[in-house]
């Protein structure tokens, strides 16, 4: 089991209200599987990989990722679960506009505190693998937008995470990338990487071996299996 | 931490306008300290050099053994002749000299009392009659030396107005007989510094710094010096120049003729002037607390430089907000956040120290060539001025820094 929740609720302070955006998740992921977490805007898909990415707390309930109670850990605890266990791949790529493709990717292992050689050979080896071997030394403003999310998803997987969490990764892109982008899970999945994926697009999220259903912050009971 | 300065040397090149600008108040605040040290203490040399020949350019020369002044006390060396009158004319006759005495020296001299009071640690002079007008000193009470007091060997002492103040305190000393060295003199004057050079006292080491030679001193015409000391002891010379900047050649040409009486070469005796330089040495320690003063008062525009650094690191830290938040969100821990918001800050507000140093200097020596004063540039203000602008970024970037470190990652990130 590489997480598992059970009780999660989540509550928002708007002013003197408190707005329950997640209410009793129960939900678990195996080792190695491929999920996809579909439902409609607001529905509080990204709170949910929030909580799940380590970058926030539960107001409630309890939550395992890869055996560790994330709900006692220090926020340094935190930061480091991030850092060698997560990948997270964004929407709207979140890479930083004036570092090259090479220098973003190996941010990662500089907070590792991998030594310089080492960090770029990763790095390297880490945009071969998504097909961007010759765009190494490019700014960001001069790759595409599906350039741009493989970069981004170089940069996810170059610490070698035990999951892969993606907000979205196919919302900024056209039907093309959004496929090789897909193409890029697929292969990564067979290599037995867990990965999560937020979409409220029914075509991706078919490429997932499962697909849940969040709204108004609750899974839908039958979780719906495909094939 | 070097990946740390590499990236801030990125940024601030990145905007290099803004940097500029940010780095302005501290570049404005550091050349104003390099520059003020610089020409405050070349004026202050200045004023020095004014104050070494203030009152009355006052050169003295003494007889040296060595390194060190000859201790009267041993009599005439021996192949040390007695000045002569001749040479006193000589030295008189010189054109930079307005006025010439000599006169003979003990000090801490003991056995001087006015009945039961003792005067310790004061002064003897033996002089002639040129030394008071020489040195400046005026009659205040009583009579001075006249003719007759030299001629018929009158045992009589002019107190200055310290010796007079310790030995009498309320009691008029005029008329009365002191004893010096079981010999009795008559106090017939009291005699004072010329008030023309009133130097500005504004602490304790000022204080010290002009009142070093104000001793109790009771002077005796010089033919009585034999009546309570001894025959043949040797003579200073006290001459005054008839300018400031003669005053150096002055002591040089008064010690060569007062040489000629001296042909002992293998003691190692010789007359010479009294160093201005040492004199000076000592004005230059009092003007310090005066100069640190003044680097405090400039180093209120760092503080205003300093405020703008922390105003433009805030912006920065807005500005930056996804980067922060996606940063985190891979992994990085607060303390990184913090010490990459540091670093910047130090070596933005080093770079303006840097450039403030170098721009400094330059508007010293402009200040120098306008106000033809010298100017003296001080390294360990370099130095200072450098990490006390590094010291400006940490602190003032602290705040900001703080915020970076504490941003929360999913506003931050939700940020477009
Ligand atoms: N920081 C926040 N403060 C208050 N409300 C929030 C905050 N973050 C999210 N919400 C609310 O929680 C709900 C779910 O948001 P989100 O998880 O982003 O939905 P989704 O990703 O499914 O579109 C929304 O109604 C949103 O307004
Ligand atoms: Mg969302």
């Amino acid at each position: 089991m590489i997480l598992q929740m059970n009780g999660i609720c989540k509550d928002y302070l708007q002013g003197k209200m408190t707005v329950p955006v997640l209410r009793d998740i129960d939900f678990s992921m195996e080792e190695g599987e491929y999920v996809a977490i579909m439902g409609p805007s607001g529905s509080g898909k990204t709170t949910l990989m929030n909580i799940v990415g380590c970058l926030d707390q539960a107001t409630s309930g309890t939550f395992f990722l890869d055996g560790e109670d994330i709900g006692k850990c220090s926020d340094n605890r935190m930061s480091d679960i991030r850092l060698k266990k997560i990948g997270f791949v964004f929407q709207n790529f979140q890479l930083l506009p004036r570092q090259s493709a090479l220098d973003n990717v190996a941010l990662p292992l500089c907070y590792a505190g991998i030594a310089k050689k080492e960090r770029h050979e990763r790095a390297a080896e880490a945009l071969e693998r998504v097909g961007l071997g010759d765009r190494m030394d490019f700014k960001p403003n001069q790759l595409s937008g599906g350039q741009k999310q493989r970069v981004a998803i170089a940069r996810a997987m170059v610490n070698h995470p035990k999951i892969l969490l993606a907000d979205e990764p196919t919302g900024a892109l056209d039907s093309k990338s959004g496929e090789q982008v897909m193409e890029l899970f697929e292969s990564l999945h067979r290599e037995g990487v867990s990965i999560l994926m937020i979409t409220h697009d029914a075509g991706i999220a078919s490429f997932a071996e499962r697909i849940v259903e969040i709204r108004d912050g609750r899974l839908k009971n039958r979780e719906v299996e495909t094939e | 931490m070097l990946e740390n300065i590499r990236l801030s040397f990125q940024g601030i090149w990145s905007h290099k306008m803004r940097s500029f600008l940010t780095m302005l108040g501290i570049i404005i605040g550091i050349a104003s300290i390099i520059s003020i040290v610089s020409t405050i203490k070349g004026t202050n040399e200045q004023i020095k050099e004014n104050l070494i020949g203030a009152g009355n350019n006052n050169v003295k020369i003494q007889l040296y053994q060595g390194e060190g002044t000859y201790w009267m006390d041993g009599g005439l060396p021996n192949g040390v002749y007695q000045l002569s009158d001749e040479q006193k004319q000589e030295i008189l006759d010189l054109d930079t000299v307005e006025n010439a005495s000599f006169y003979q020296e003990r000090t801490y001299a003991d056995g001087i009392a006015y009945g039961s009071t003792n005067l310790e640690g004061g002064n003897v002079l033996g002089i002639d009659q040129n030394y008071l007008s020489t040195c400046g000193y005026q009659i205040y009470r009583g009579r001075s030396f006249i003719d007759s007091d030299f001629e018929e060997i009158r045992k009589v002492v002019l107190l200055d107005d310290t010796a007079a103040q310790a030995m009498f305190q309320e009691e008029d000393p005029l008329g009365k007989v002191i004893e010096m060295r079981n010999e009795p003199f008559t106090v017939v004057g009291i005699v004072k510094k010329s008030d023309s050079f009133q130097p500005v006292i504004q602490s304790m080491e000022d204080y010290n710094t002009y009142n070093q030679e104000s001793y109790a001193t009771v002077f005796l015409p010089n033919v009585c010096w034999p009546v309570i000391y001894q025959f043949d002891e040797p003579e200073n010379a006290v001459v005054m120049a008839k300018t400031t900047e003669d005053m150096s050649s002055v002591g040089k040409n008064a010690a060569e003729i007062m040489n000629r009486s001296i042909t002992n070469t293998t003691d190692s005796l010789s007359y010479k002037a009294e160093d201005l330089l040492e004199k000076a040495k000592s004005l230059q320690d009092l003007s310090q607390s005066t100069n640190s003063q003044l680097i405090w008062i400039a180093s209120i525009s760092l503080l205003v430089g300093g405020i703008g650094v922390m105003n433009i690191m805030l912006v920065s830290v807005t500005e930056r907000t996804s980067e922060i938040g996606l940063k985190k969100a891979i992994g990085a821990r607060k303390r990184r956040i913090l010490a990459q918001f540091l670093t910047e800050a130090a070596v933005l507000t080093s770079i303006g120290g840097l450039i403030g140093v170098g721009a400094g200097i330059v508007m010293a020596q402009v200040i120098s060539r306008m106000s033809k004063t010298p100017v003296a540039i001080s390294v360990p203000s370099i130095i200072l001025s450098v990490a006390f602008s590094m010291i400006i970024g940490i602190v003032f970037g602290l705040l900001p820094s703080v915020k970076a470190a504490n941003l929360n990652p999913i506003d931050a990130l939700r940020r477009e």
